[in-house]
């Protein structure tokens, strides 16, 4: 068997795989960070206001678009794995003498490195629009953290869900219905202005739970919805890395 | 004997549960060491199975399969330092130079970060592809990303090579490459098991070939050892007049059964051995029976042909090939 020296240094050799992928191709990396921007200002200042949501909206905004900005992530991971097994190269890692779990830890670690970045920007540009959180430090590493945990948790559904698929050609299917699911949640419009119905599923949604942490945390506002925040993308985590640590093992069935 | 270098011994395997497809059925083969081995077979017969199952990607449902004198089932890890894979697809990062591919597969076969930049560029100038190791892969000719794709698969001399296909798609020119490329590697100690479509290919690499079809070695020897069994070459007849195709039949050097006549094209087909000897003698009979040729040929059996022959009658060929 491999070491678990070499688990490392291989992990290592693909996150910088990744991260050389980026310096060759920095057009789609900013477009990527730019993207949830966009969005921000989109249903900042075009979509407007109102949405049923007190005090300044900016404020409820800001929160709903980091946490839509992890759950977007998953298309990103997806493609990525999608991509590597049907050119061939996930065949010729595991037909390599390295460690077998260095591709989907490099994968990880790389798309956790984005998605850190992708937070940073949104939050430097919510700053320049006069974004001004009072939660301090504590609340901005809590909501950070808490962010990440759920980034961690699409990450897993995106590797799994592209193992499955197997194809670059499913990805579509995926995005389309990502969209859905990221908007039936309280990331840009409060649930209190929507039919019954429709606010319940929006509260069960898990982006929902990390939003509504996320914004007392930035808030100052107590810690209350963290503990829902944590064990959603927990429990998501259990279902899913398992599954695709199986399914990556059966490549060989 | 020469010590073996790979070993397949009943080897199965299937497909989607019990009710299933076999794409091998107890599939045997030796390769000695130091040889070339080509694994002729249409689409379907089993060659990228057996390949994936040789190097490690793919578990055998039964049967015992040995590479480099090592299990691939119980010893994988031991298996896959001892091997090089050039799948069907160019498998290299499209988004990476040719330099920084062969770098990161060096860091994975754990040579470290010095000699596996030494090894990249030893790699590079042996294929010829120094001057574009900067260049991103998507940006390469479909030959040169196959030698880079070679290359990446000889990072460690692997003791035994394995090229799926590895023409497949590439035009004469990169074909010619890629053989040059093979050829080199010959004589190295390298034991290459090769799996192709193509006769010629075959014929031109390899000391040995085994024909496989329906997932099992139906053939196995020498190129001409195969060519004796299929009737070596071949020689085909086109007539003005498809009336006169019976009576052409007849003037054909081999006995009647042997011939294989196709009315829409006016095509009589047999095999010959003694080439010349043959057109001459076929030449001349048409002339005195006053039958008129369109067209007189001498060729190689095509692969259709060795299948017809090695899997008997154009019924089971015309579903496999």
């Amino acid at each position: 068997m491999s070491t678990p020296a070499h688990a490392l240094t291989d992990s290592w050799t693909m996150t910088r795989r990744e991260l050389a992928h980026w310096a060759r191709q920095p057009v789609p990396v900013a477009v990527g960070l730019l993207f949830p921007v966009m969005l921000l200002l989109m249903f900042g200042y075009l979509v407007g206001g109102g949405r049923g949501v007190g005090g300044a909206y900016l404020d409820y905004l800001m929160p709903g678009m980091l946490a839509l900005t992890m759950a977007f992530g998953l298309e990103g991971t997806m493609i990525a794995v999608t991509r590597d097994l049907d050119k061939g190269l996930i065949d010729r890692f595991r037909s390599m003498p390295m460690a077998n779990g260095a591709v989907l830890v490099g994968r990880s670690v790389a798309d956790m490195i984005q998605s850190t970045l992708g937070v940073l920007v949104l939050t430097a540009v919510g700053l320049a629009l006069g974004w001004r959180p009072d939660g301090g430090p504590a609340g901005f590493l809590g909501a950070l953290g808490l962010l990440l945990l759920f980034r961690f948790a699409m990450l897993w559904i995106g590797i799994h869900l592209a193992l499955v698929a197997g194809k670059p050609e499913m990805v579509q299917a995926v995005q389309i219905l990502v969209w859905p699911v990221g908007f039936l949640s309280n990331a840009i419009a409060a649930p209190e202005s929507m039919p019954g119905w429709l606010a319940t599923l929006v509260e069960w949604n898990p982006l929902s739970r990390t939003a509504t942490a996320v914004r007392d945390l930035y808030a100052g506002a107590g810690t209350d919805h963290v503990l829902a925040a944590v064990v959603w993308p927990l429990a998501l985590l259990a279902v899913f890395f398992p599954l695709a640590v199986r399914r990556f093992a059966r490549l060989s069935r | 004997m020469t010590e073996a270098a790979i070993t397949v011994e009943e080897v199965r395997k299937r497909y989607g549960g019990t009710n299933g497809r076999n794409a091998l059925d107890r599939l045997d083969l030796t390769v000695a060491r130091g040889t070339v081995h080509a694994v002729l077979g249409p689409n379907g017969a089993g060659k990228t199975t057996l390949i994936r199952i040789l190097s490690t990607l793919l578990r055998p449902d039964s049967g015992r399969v040995e590479v480099a004198g090592h299990d691939v089932v119980r010893e994988a890890y031991r298996v896959r330092r001892s091997i090089g894979l050039l799948g069907q697809h160019a498998a290299v990062d499209e988004e990476l130079g040719g330099h920084q591919n062969l770098e990161m597969f060096g860091r994975l076969h754990h040579l470290g970060a010095r000699p596996a930049r030494q090894r990249a560029d030893a790699l590079l100038e042996r294929f010829g592809l120094a001057g574009t190791g900067r260049k991103p892969v998507r940006q390469y000719s479909g030959g040169m990303r196959r030698r880079l794709d070679l290359a990446a698969s000889l990072i460690t001399e692997p003791d035994v090579l394995f090229l799926d296909e590895p023409t497949t798609g590439l035009d004469p020119r990169g074909r010619a490459e890629v053989w040059a490329a093979v050829r080199s590697l010959v004589g190295g100690g390298t034991t290459v098991l090769l799996t192709t479509q193509y006769l010629e290919e075959a014929d031109q690499l390899a000391d040995r070939i085994a024909v496989v079809d329906d997932g099992r070695v139906v053939a196995d020897g020498t190129a001409d050892r195969l060519k004796a069994l299929t009737g070596g070459d071949r020689i085909d007849v086109v007539l003005r007049d498809a009336g006169a195709l019976g009576a052409a039949v007849a003037l054909l050097p081999v006995p009647k059964d042997d011939v294989s006549v196709d009315g829409d094209r006016r095509l009589l087909s047999a095999p010959v051995t003694d080439r010349m000897a043959a057109l001459a003698g076929v030449v001349r009979a048409l002339e005195e029976a006053g039958i008129e040729a369109e067209d007189i040929v001498l060729r190689r059996p095509t692969l259709d042909e060795v299948f017809l022959h090695l899997t008997g009658g154009p019924e089971r060929a015309k579903e496999t090939v």
